[in-house]
């Protein structure tokens, strides 16, 4: 079962920022590039697991606070030549508002 | 560690010839067990030493059992059958059981608190028994006995080390060596029994400490016995197997059955078995080939080296410890620099090296002893080092080429050259950046990218790709220098302008560009331009240093190190009520809280700012403190008020933003206890005024400062620090700290600019000081009370909360 929430407006993000959602399963990350598209991931790196909504957002992508690797924000996975990636969950923006996809038991 | 190795080797030949599947006794995935001491010394968790995690036995199609040992091996039916009942049946076998610690025949070694240094489960033991109790008593001075003292020793326990022989390590380092060795362990801490036979393990319910046969005795909560190994041979002798000390294996590998074979501490090759890595490596090369069908390689000993690995303690050795009759040796003791080094020669050829102190040279050497030099024309001078001996003057260069392939280049993240090596044929690398990403070799400290760099050459056979000049970042071609230039002549005045004017490849810019841009439009701009907080660091954007568990310190300010007791007050009183997990006086004279979450940061400010304290800035790229000594108040040696010089200096330059880190002391006499030597700024009084010294660096890589000038007044050294804070601001690259930018220009170029040229040194200072007027505002206060960046620390509502 899954099911679509609001869980921010996109004015409480900053352009190029993060918010963290807790949620039961760890922390989900929302993310607003600078061309306002949002993109959600768990926050976690696959490296060392570092909060991701700690990094430096450029382009599509984000770099971990913690060493520095680059995961791309539309597919989680980590930029070459490091290999992981962080799940992703589908999320959308309707009318400056961001909606986020969860399963049951999130 | 050596059975997997073959299994990677083999796999490498001939990936498909076999069905694998491996059965380990630990319940573990196989690990980097070299590494344990530093996971004991908390340096290393476990995770990170893992060797191949289970997704790489699943990817390569192996069948895995961990936790259930092999029992029997029936060599006749040509199966194993393990602890679980699970037999398999196999074409060829290999045997890796190591080793297991010797244990001497004393009472009270089943106690509970006593264990040996072998496995994750001893190293759990310590770790658990260091965090109850205080006192250890490790049993055996060996190598492996040392590093498991020093690491409970950093783990807050007090440790003593009994040793059977008169001198420590005495398999790997002389007399002389072993002396140095447990002075230098002495000073730091481990108490030592040499010459100490235990003869009994004391205790009821656990242990409570040992006795020597001459009567000494030491109390103890917790015994590490680390006296040898020996090879794990049971399984093997009652499959009817050859054994001697170790399994009989010959040059192949190949144990007295045809079809098994044994590799690692296990094994015996002509008389010998082995503990060290290098040689382990090199039998799971000779027995992957033969298991992959092939019959031309054979295994032989090669000379092997030994470093312990004990921050800080330096020790090397190689080949053979002490001359005979037909040896010579030169030994080289320093006691002013506390190294010692010796040589041992034989028929124009090294044999044997023993260094202690300095190992810098320990590569070169082992390299000459493993490759049976002719050394007669640099015998006489050979003991000075590669440097006196080859007449090359200034700094070391290593001889990349040389070096052997399991020489480790990267300390950091253990990357040795045969690695870096193989990224670079197999992937066809071609700049440093790539090897550097693909390796990780230089990707932390950095210490080490020179030799990187020249392993590339050598491997390339030409020099690599990429300008010798660094760009900003891997988005454009345009050096630090272009840019900067390029920002004021152009009056580029934001990021997007300057990636647009000097088109970028990529719009949106990189993780490293945004900081760097960020600033050098800061520095060009003051007061004009507005600081873009989302291209800052995180540790930046929020005024704290993220630590790895991702919760925050809070270092207030402490202007010149001191501190009211209202001020101790309600440092003492926040970490009490946010139940951290530590307070710490830290390398800059001030008091760090730690493990602040984010949430928790502005009503942690809130209540600082209240008592009058302001943020330290000790996240900053930016002044972070002024370390000062007591200074003429109160030392009978001090010549100047160096404590009301430093808190000038800090009130002059704190808020500033600067290329890196910038660390400032100010020492009251020319013993120097505020190490105004090895400072970006440093002060020393004397009599006649104040000396000015810069680009000092105590970090990764050393470096002492150089003198600037001799000023006579207070009000000279406020103005010189502020210009030359200004020119470091205008001129370093992002990221350089003075020391790499001192060494560029040359101390002779400041000189010119900060002490000969007057005007230009006024100059500087006045747009330091117009800078100042913008960035001069605490950060903690603009958000504990003004709800500065508010949505920064604050969580969205958690899924499934009640709105």
């Amino acid at each position: 079962m899954t099911s679509w929430v609001q869980v921010c407006r996109l004015d409480d993000i900053l352009p190029r920022g993060a918010r963290v959602i807790p949620a039961a399963k760890g922390e989900i990350a929302v993310f607003r590039c600078s061309d306002d598209q949002v993109f959600a991931l768990h926050n976690r790196c696959p490296h060392k697991h570092g909060p991701l909504s700690e990094g430096i957002v450029h382009g599509h992508q984000v770099a971990c606070p913690l060493h520095g690797w680059v995961i791309n924000l539309e597919s989680g996975a980590a930029a070459a030549p490091d290999i992981g990636c962080a799940p992703k969950l589908p999320v959308k923006l309707i009318d400056g508002t961001v909606w986020l996809q969860i399963a049951e038991g999130n | 560690m050596a059975g997997m190795r073959t299994v990677e080797e083999l796999l490498k030949l001939d990936p498909t010839r076999y069905d694998i599947t491996v059965f380990g006794a630990e319940p573990y995935v196989n690990y980097d067990r070299i590494m344990l001491s530093s996971v004991l010394a908390g340096e290393k968790q476990v995770d990170d030493i893992t060797i191949n995690p289970r997704a790489w036995y699943t990817a390569n199609g192996i069948t895995l059992h961990t936790g259930d040992p092999v029992v029997v091996i029936d060599a006749k039916a040509r199966s194993v059958t393990a602890q679980s009942g699970l037999c398999v049946g196999y074409d060829r076998l290999l045997i890796a059981t190591g080793s297991k610690p010797i244990v001497p025949p004393i009472p009270g070694l089943n106690l509970p608190g006593v264990c040996a240094f072998r496995d994750i489960r001893d190293v759990d033991t310590m770790i658990d028994a260091a965090a109850t109790y205080q006192r250890a008593v490790v049993i055996g001075g060996g190598l492996l006995g040392l590093e498991a003292a020093w690491g409970l020793k950093r783990r807050g326990m007090a440790v003593a080390v009994v040793h059977l022989m008169p001198t420590l390590m005495e398999r790997q380092l002389d007399e002389a060596a072993g002396r140095l060795l447990q002075r230098d362990l002495t000073e730091r801490g481990i108490a030592f029994f040499t010459n100490g036979q235990t003869e009994e393990v004391t205790g009821t319910d656990r242990v409570t400490g040992i006795r020597l046969a001459d009567g000494r005795a030491a109390p103890a909560d917790l015994v590490v016995v680390a006296i040898g190994i020996r090879p794990e041979t049971d399984l093997a002798r009652a499959a009817g197997l050859e054994v001697n000390r170790g399994i009989v294996v010959g040059d192949n590998l190949c144990t007295s059955d045809p079809d098994i074979f044994a590799v690692g501490e296990c094994a015996e090759h002509r008389g010998q078995v082995v503990g060290l890595v290098a040689p382990i490596w090199d039998m799971a090369k000779v027995c992957a080939h033969h298991l992959a069908g092939g019959a031309d390689l054979a295994y032989s000993p090669q000379t092997t080296a030994t470093r312990l690995k004990i921050t800080g303690i330096d020790v090397f050795s190689a080949g053979q410890l002490a001359g005979g009759e037909d040896e010579d040796e030169v030994v080289l003791r320093d006691a002013r620099r506390g190294t010692y080094r010796k040589l041992v020669l034989r028929d124009r050829k090294l044999v044997g090296a023993v260094l202690y102190g300095d190992v810098a040279d320990g590569n070169w050497y082992f390299d000459l002893i493993r490759r049976h030099a002719d050394i007669g024309d640099i015998a006489d001078r050979m003991i000075l080092g590669q440097a006196a001996a080859q007449g090359s003057s200034g700094p070391v260069k290593l001889d990349t080429k040389s070096l052997a392939d399991d020489a480790q280049i990267c300390g950091c993240n253990g990357v040795c050259k045969g690695t870096i090596v193989a990224a670079i044929t197999s992937k066809g690398l071609t700049s440093y950046d790539a090897v550097k990403s693909h390796t990780k070799a230089s990707a932390s400290c950095g210490t080490c990218a020179p030799l990187v760099r020249q392993v590339l050459a050598d491997t390339l056979g030409v020099e690599p790709d990429g300008p010798a000049i660094p760009t900003v970042c891997k988005c454009t071609d345009h050096t630090h220098e272009d840019v900067r230039a390029q920002i004021l002549k152009q009056g580029l005045k934001t990021q997007a302008a300057v990636r647009a004017a000097m088109a970028w490849k990529t719009p949106d810019g990189c993780a490293a560009c945004h900081p760097a841009l960020n600033y050098y439009l800061l520095c060009a701009w003051p007061g004009e331009y507005v600081d873009d907080n989302q291209s800052r660091f995180i540790n930046e954007r929020v005024h704290a240093n993220i630590q790895k568990d991702g919760s925050y310190s809070v270092i207030p300010r402490l202007w010149g190190g001191t501190a009211k007791p209202a001020e101790l007050a309600v440092i003492a009183a926040i970490a009490q009520d946010y139940n951290v997990a530590e307070v710490k006086i830290t390398g800059g004279q001030r008091l760090g809280i730690y493990g602040i979450k984010k949430a928790d940061l502005p009503a942690v400010w809130a209540r600082l700012t209240a008592a009058g304290l302001v943020s330290g800035h000790a996240y900053a790229k930016g002044l972070r403190t002024v370390k000062t000594c007591v200074g003429l108040e109160w030392c009978r040696f001090g010549t100047q008020d160096s404590t009301a010089l430093g808190k000038q200096l800090e009130r002059l330059t704190w808020g500033t933003w600067t290329p890196h880190k910038f660390k400032m002391g100010v020492s009251g006499c020319p013993r120097n206890c505020a190490e105004s030597s090895i400072k970006d700024l440093g002060v020393i009084c004397v009599e006649s005024g104040f000396d000015l010294l810069i680009g000092g660096n105590g970090g990764t890589e050393l470096r002492g400062t150089d003198k600037l000038c001799h000023v006579t007044t207070e009000a000279e050294v406020l103005e010189y620090c502020a210009a030359f804070m200004q020119l470091y601001r205008e001129e370093a690259r992002y990221l350089d700290r003075t020391a790499p930018y001192v060494e560029r220009v040359g101390i002779a170029y400041i000189r010119q600019r900060i002490v000969d040229d007057a005007d230009g040194r006024r100059a500087l200072q006045q747009r330091f000081m117009h800078a100042q007027s913008f960035l001069q505002d605490d950060p903690w206060a603009e958000r504990a009370n003004h709800g500065v960046d508010a949505r920064e620390f604050q969580p969205l509502p958690a899924l499934g909360a009640t709105p």
